[in-house]
């Protein structure tokens, strides 16, 4: 399994010609069964192949250019469906490209698929897919996580050198720490969400799902012009200030996981980072306040979709029999659950019983946040509390929103945070299935935050 | 147990800006169907809002026009409902932190003063139309997301005259402003009444009755015969005992009839929030210098200019003002020909009738301020003759000539010829022995035949005074 670093050398050294490479991932993608993506694009690899290979001809060639990727099904890509994982937009085909494709396509990207996820990214097991959920390729009986599971998916099963999903509650980085790759959730708004079928716009953020660290931050500096990713890649960790938040080492953390976060702290402590004990008392509302907020943004996001201008079509007399007929059929349980949350948190005086509420909470994840900022230049936790489910667990919602408590409370802050592998190591176990280690850090400062996974990832090499 | 009536406004007003609030799609009225529609405006998904800095400009001048607080932070929340002509299912408007807070507006009934006081105006946007044929609908895009300022009164109005006089004072200083063109046929500016009706006694004590909302009048004619049938209508009910409902109502300016929309029960929870996707604005004091350095001048400054600097009477000054288009052209001739009296006159008596009588239009007139200044000043300097100036401005109406033109083509020039005078005046006398005798025996009033009969001959072409004068002393002679 080769990086895009590997891969670029070989493009750039003619090893390989692009459509060769662009030839053997179309290959394996059609060759998995594992259900990663929901749109094969085939024609559009090739072209693109086509038009990369000149790029790195003329010798304009950049870090994306030749390299095979997905984007997750709710980025648009002109005359591709974008599903969102939805019956409602089974067959919605967008006339217009999202920002990240303008500017990955600027760079000569070789597209192979839209790949699978949570219906309008709202799931953590990728199981509310209206095309059923897309598979760990570790285990193929457990979920890949989500909502970018397939995206993370394809990555792990090496189906593309590199996907581009979207996190509003940890949508990266779960699927990312269930699957064993890197996931990277950068700053709130460092890549344009334009394009992208908005599930709560103040959290909706696109981001890198790769093999390594260093992966995502060629990825990140290739797209965001200016900003320094890379810059500490490879730097020693001596007097590198490290946190750990006592709220998210309880015992509700399975004992494996925690374990592998530990043995990971201690390496870092041994090769000369401070480790700094640290409290945060708010994230007790952090899960609570995370899905009111970001329902209600998503129950007003997801109103567009009335069967009236594109989407499924609704039947009845009436224009509200047709929108009934037509979001009855077209959204599923999940989406359903979470507009009636979002639409109940704003009624009346819920709004300020709870939308308010949650919107202070949301203050004081960020005051917290910034008092440990003060001491430390990074937090490690889990990115969940234990690893990749099995297929049948039946869904417990509480349960299942309150484990979320892991990879909120950076969504609700904006800050950056990249989860990476912690257990793999090259005698990696099948029993054994992967855990995710999160680094988070100050807003903006991805550079720090992808040193240290970096670190990481290269001790475990 | 007489019933008085208590109002509120909340005035619709589309601004005057090129492209849309949130996309640069255009902002002006008509076109295709759809045609002035992209993927933000017509409710795709991914589309993003991008807020536009001129509709902030505008509603910031109405602020500084009707004298409101004008906020330095302000934020836009989604109004949430499902509706066909509404492509997003949310209105993006202003709840907490409206641009404008507070103001007031002056306005005279019958010779009496009376202030108006504002809640508050803020910025939002429009949604859709809607068309019906047979069991089939049609939505049409082309007004989603055009600008709209939402001008909210308290309810300070006991009458429909006074409503009137508000809404015509408001709809004037919109358009002196530059804000918003007025038109309420074409629905630029509309109306949502509130009305309640209680006792004398218990209105001034703040009992208020229970309120109605009539929504949607786009006329000024509607909105006074509305508040009237509405008057009526709860008069009706509470004087046979019974108790008016809260509820939506819908006037039918064709038949004059107030029907439900919606009541109370079916009220909808719009369940506001912050929009996520539009960062709040904070407005520096530079930019709201630079907006108030751009506010055009406004309908009260400018009659205090054209009474106490130019010296017309406020009722002449008023006639002007009662129209931009016509007070505009006043200002541009006046800038050509200093003379604002004569230029005020000339517009008032001759032009206005013109207009009035549907022979010519202010926004499509076929001549210049120039070439209208420059008609008044020949009849000035007296090298045209006054009573031709109405038929020379006729001409140009027409032809679209200029007056010079006219004159030389027409020969209406005065020709200061004494002897061509004389020749006439010589003529006249001799076809008209009878008046002369009838003159020279003291009938004095047959001197104007005389004068009448030359003036004829000469065709404008020489000045009244020098006519008059030579016909005298002909006659004294004679």
């Amino acid at each position: 399994m080769e990086s895009l670093i590997q891969l670029r050398k070989s493009l750039d050294e003619k090893k390989i010609s692009v459509r060769e490479l662009t030839k053997q991932y179309l290959d394996r993608i059609n060759h998995y069964t594992g259900n990663a993506y929901v749109s094969v694009t085939e024609e559009t690899a090739f072209k693109n192949a086509e038009i990369a290979q000149k790029l790195i001809d003329t010798g304009n060639a950049t870090a994306l250019t030749g390299i095979p990727c997905s984007v997750k099904d709710n980025i648009c890509v002109a005359g591709i469906k974008a599903t969102s994982g939805s019956k409602m937009l089974e067959d919605f085909i967008p006339f217009y490209d999202a920002k990240v494709i303008r500017d990955l396509a600027a760079q000569g990207y070789v597209l192979t698929g839209k790949t699978n996820m949570d219906e309008f990214a709202m799931g953590n097991s990728n199981r509310t897919s209206v095309f059923g959920n897309a598979s760990n390729p570790h285990d193929v009986m457990r979920v890949p996580g989500g909502s970018s599971g397939g995206s993370a998916a394809a990555v792990a099963a090496d189906l593309c050198a590199y996907s581009i999903g979207t996190d509003t509650g940890g949508s990266i980085r779960q699927p990312a720490s269930h699957c064993g790759v890197v996931g990277l959730k950068p700053t709130y708004e460092s890549i344009s969400r334009h394009g992208i079928v908005a599930f709560a716009g103040s959290f909706d953020t696109v981001g890198p799902i790769a093999k390594t660290s260093e992966d995502c931050a060629v990825i990140m500096e290739s797209l965001c012009e200016g900003k320094d990713f890379t810059s500490k890649l490879g730097r020693d960790i001596k007097g590198v200030k490290i946190a750990l938040i006592k709220e998210l080492f309880t015992d509700s953390v399975d004992t494996n996981v925690k374990t592998a976060v530990m043995d990971k702290v201690e390496f870092l402590k041994s090769h000369g980072a401070e480790i700094i004990e640290a409290s945060m008392p708010v994230l007790e509302y952090a899960a609570p306040a995370y899905f009111v907020l970001a329902s209600a943004e998503g129950a007003s996001a997801l109103s567009k979709f009335d069967g009236v201008k594109y989407g499924l079509k609704g039947e009845g007399a009436s224009y509200d029999e047709q929108l009934r007929d037509s979001r009855t059929r077209g959204l599923g349980d999940e989406v359903k659950r979470r507009i009636m949350l979002g639409n109940f948190v704003l009624s009346g005086d819920n709004m300020n019983d709870y939308f308010r509420k949650a919107l202070a909470v949301k203050q004081r994840v960020i005051r917290e946040y910034n008092d440990v900022f003060s001491k430390a230049d990074a937090i490690i936790s889990p990115t969940s509390m234990r690893t990749a489910f099995s297929l049948d667990e039946p869904s417990d919602f509480v349960k299942i929103y309150s484990s979320t408590l892991y990879t909120v409370p950076a969504n609700l802050a904006g800050l950056p945070c990249v989860s990476t592998p912690c257990n793999i190591s090259r005698d990696f176990d099948k029993q054994n299935m992967p855990a995710g280690l999160s680094v988070t850090g100050k807003k903006f400062d991805e550079a720090t935050i992808l040193q240290i996974a970096d670190f990481i990832e290269r001790g475990a090499r | 147990m007489k019933l008085y009536p208590t109002i509120g406004l909340e005035t619709h007003a589309e601004l005057m800006t090129e492209s849309k609030l949130f996309c640069s799609c255009s902002a002006r009225f008509g076109g295709g169907e759809n045609e002035h529609c992209c993927i933000g405006c017509s409710g795709f998904p991914g589309a993003l809002p991008a807020l536009n800095k001129k509709a902030l400009e505008l509603i910031v001048r109405a602020g500084f026009s009707f004298n409101c607080e004008i906020a330095r932070f302000t934020k836009w929340e989604r109004k949430n409902y499902f509706y066909p002509d509404l492509p997003a299912a949310y209105q993006v408007s202003q709840m907490e932190r409206p641009v404008c807070a507070g103001g007031f507006l002056e306005i005279n009934v019958s010779g009496e003063k009376k202030t108006i006081r504002l809640n508050r105006i803020h910025l939002e946007e429009d949604a859709g139309k809607l068309t019906h044929e047979g069991n089939r609908s049609f939505a049409d895009y082309n007004r989603t997301g055009v600008p709209l300022i939402e001008i909210v009164t308290e309810p300070d109005f006991h009458s429909a005259d006074e409503v009137v006089a508000y809404v015509e004072k408001l709809r004037q200083i919109l358009q002196y402003a530059d804000i918003c063109d007025g038109k309420m046929e074409q629905g630029s500016l509309r109306c949502d009444v509130n009305i309640s009706l209680a006792t004398i006694e218990n209105t001034q004590a703040g009992k208020l009755g229970v309120r109605t909302e009539i929504k949607n009048l786009n006329s000024i004619k509607a909105i006074g015969r509305a508040i009237q049938a509405e008057t009526e209508r709860q008069t009706d009910i509470i004087e046979s005992g019974g108790t008016v409902v809260q509820q939506t109502l819908r006037f039918n300016d064709a038949n004059g009839e107030i029907t439900p929309m919606r009541n109370k029960e079916n009220a909808h929870d719009y369940r506001y929030f912050p929009d996520p996707d539009i960062p709040p604005v904070v407005l520096t004091e530079e930019e709201l210098k630079s907006f108030k350095a751009a506010l055009p001048e406004l309908p009260e400054v400018r009659m205090s200019r054209y009474t106490a600097e130019f010296g017309l009477s406020p009722n002449d000054a008023a006639i002007i003002l009662g129209d931009k288009n016509v007070s505009d052209f006043y200002d541009d001739t006046v800038k050509i020909y200093n003379s604002p009296k004569t230029l005020a006159g000339f517009i008032i008596v001759e032009l206005l009738r013109r207009v009035n009588l549907g022979e010519a239009n202010m926004k499509s007139l076929s001549f210049t301020a120039d070439d209208f200044a420059e008609l008044q000043r020949f009849v000035d300097e007296g090298k045209v003759n006054r009573d031709i100036r109405k038929d020379i401005l006729r001409d140009m109406l027409e032809s679209g000539k200029s007056p010079v033109q006219i004159c030389d083509e027409k020969n209406l020039w005065i020709k200061e010829d004494a002897g061509a005078v004389e020749a006439v005046i010589d003529k006249i006398m001799a076809a008209n022995p009878a008046a002369v005798e009838q003159y020279k025996n003291g009938e004095i009033k047959v001197f104007g035949f005389l004068m009448g009969q030359a003036n004829k001959e000469l065709k404008g072409s020489a000045a009244p005074a020098t006519v008059k004068n030579m016909l005298e002393q002909k006659l004294k002679k004679a």
